[in-house]
């Protein structure tokens, strides 16, 4: 899933597996560093890939599961709706800013977006260490600070990368449904309650 | 422009074809524009022709590994003589047809480029729109103008999806066969271009003058009171606040939408039948919305004591102010949802039933 030219694949699979592996892992590595200190930069949109996403997007559906007992049914649409709403959620916003006139690719876009979801996951974590405390008023508007910021740190982070690609009149255009998009994700993590 | 295209003319010799057409374009004395497009054929650098490009190496190396991949497949299956060569022919023959269905599949699922026209909008031009869709004109005996873009609506109901999942969740609507986003997108979706669709062939019947992608607009359109009258109403539960904005907000915009259609049909009996339906449909769908997906705040102070008490007891209503939506339980139904539920299937025998005065509107 890596943006190679063909000459340079077959010299690449001769290496140890451990060696493509770390390689992989740098990349992303490097690519949620950009994400959480977002300067404008082409890092993200040069090689793109779709590792990333794919780890945020499971790490956020399994952490998005209920746990309880007396609603198993909830336990595998979640999983899949995570899924299904970031893919597609991904796709749309893509095909919206290239019928906007927007000179980015199909994967690029998706790998922006993928990456931006960083930020999201990180609340979704600290929302579970603070549900381990005893729940009340207070610890709702904790989460919900925590998330608002997030979510914004997301919005910036793929403005910081997609705004570019766009006319430079029609930016808010393009930008809108990212922002439903990370809207609708903030809100799955807000609302989640373990039982 | 025309006399800086000669010399280049003569300097490309090779390129016969090319400057064969540019020359009839001259005599059949076509604009200067379009023949400095027909000669940009080697620039490279608009979207199109770079597509093309690619198209025709995809095709050559596809031909390159079809003509290696059918030698192969000869040697492999050892046919030879003439049953070889019927064989071959045959498989030939399903390669290609199979090809060309591949490649006319890719072009028209890569060409997005039809839908691009109904995206040219600016931020300008959506803000005025949305704007209009809430003032009724007056003026019904010249047909109005309907701005054919896509772009607004169905921005529109992805944000009515949005807000539909903000008032689920807030509500803890329990959706057995399914997912709340499924039945958000599908309910939003199928409304948007369901109604769109019946009305386009009720206005057919009655001969009016609209077009599929107008009415997509207009429905489309049409939805922003929705939006403004379900995000303030999934927040603050009065009732009454609820069926004023029902009246104001839905009744302003299904207004729009009827004096548009009125001002595109002609007899009274089409005016009648066409705009009645659009308003009841649209009215309807607003009044669904609000009472399949929404909890009452008393529903909740009911059960919000939940588990403890044993059923069929009435709890004192002491209302605090705001309600965080972590503290509910995931059981907990009013009497709108159960009502909803009961009609699907069988009632949740974990369900703390509490008995509400059967007073809910």
């Amino acid at each position: 899933m890596r943006s190679h030219i063909r000459e340079f694949d077959s010299s690449t699979l001769n290496e140890s597996v451990q060696n493509t592996i770390m390689r992989d892992l740098k990349a992303v590595g490097k690519k949620f560093m950009h994400v959480l200190y977002p300067r404008k930069s082409n890092t993200l949109l040069r090689d793109w890939d779709l590792w990333g996403p794919l780890i945020l997007c499971v790490t956020l559906a399994l952490m998005l599961q209920r746990s309880s007992v007396d609603s198993e049914k909830d336990g595998g649409p979640q999983f899949a709706e995570v899924f299904v709403i970031v893919w597609f959620g991904a796709v749309t916003i893509t095909l919206n800013s290239k019928l906007l006139g927007g000179n980015i690719s199909f994967f690029q876009s998706l790998c922006v977006l993928g990456y931006c979801i960083l930020p999201l996951t990180v609340a979704m974590l600290v929302c579970r260490l603070v549900l381990l405390a005893e729940q009340g008023p207070i610890n709702f508007m904790v989460r919900l600070f925590v998330v608002i910021v997030m979510f914004t740190w997301s919005i910036v982070a793929s403005t910081a990368f997609l705004a570019d690609s766009q006319p430079p009149n029609r930016k808010a255009l393009a930008i809108y449904p990212v922002f439903l998009f990370y809207f609708v994700i903030s809100w799955m993590i807000l609302t989640f309650t373990p039982q | 422009m025309a006399t800086t295209a000669a010399p280049a003319g003569g300097a490309r010799s090779g390129a016969g074809p090319e400057w064969g057409g540019f020359e009839e374009n001259i005599q059949g004395g076509g604009s200067a524009v379009i023949d400095m497009e027909n000669m940009d054929d080697t620039s490279g650098s608009s979207f199109e022709d770079m597509g093309e490009l690619h198209q025709r190496l995809r095709e050559e190396e596809v031909d390159a590994d079809a003509a290696a991949a059918e030698e192969e497949d000869g040697e492999f299956l050892g046919m030879k003589g003439f049953k070889g060569q019927l064989s071959r022919q045959v498989a030939d023959q399903m390669w290609q047809a199979g090809k060309r269905q591949a490649s006319r599949a890719f072009s028209l699922y890569a060409n997005i480029d039809i839908l691009r026209p109904y995206f040219d909008v600016e931020p300008a031009q959506v803000r005025s729109r949305l704007l209009e869709s809430m003032i009724p004109i007056k003026m019904v005996n010249f047909p109005q103008k309907i701005a054919g873009e896509l772009y607004g609506p169905l921005m529109l109901v992805f944000t009515l999806v949005a807000i539909l999942l903000h008032g689920m969740k807030t509500s803890d609507t329990i959706i057995r066969e399914g997912t709340l986003m499924g039945t958000a997108i599908g309910t939003c979706f199928g409304y948007w271009l369901g109604v769109s669709s019946f009305i386009y062939f009720l206005a057919y019947l009655c001969n009016a003058q609209i077009t599929m992608l107008q009415m997509l607009a207009l429905l489309g359109y049409g939805l922003f009171g929705h939006c403004i009258v379900l995000f303030i109403t999934y927040n603050i539960h009065l009732h009454a606040l609820f069926y004023l904005f029902w009246l104001l907000v839905g009744g302003l915009s299904t207004l729009r939408m009827v004096a548009v259609l009125v001002s595109r049909t002609v007899g009274p009996t089409q005016r009648l039948l066409l705009c009645g339906t659009l308003a009841a449909l649209h009215m309807l769908f607003l009044l669904y919305l609000h009472f399949a997906y929404h909890k009452v705040v008393e529903g909740i102070l009911d059960t919000l004591e939940g588990p403890n008490i044993p059923p069929m007891q009435r709890v004192p209503r002491d209302i605090p102010a705001a309600l965080p939506a972590a503290r509910l339980p995931a059981t907990v139904l009013n009497a709108t949802a159960k009502a909803v539920m009961d009609d699907g299937g069988t009632a949740q025998t974990t369900l703390k039933a509490v008995t509400e005065p059967g007073t809910c509107p």
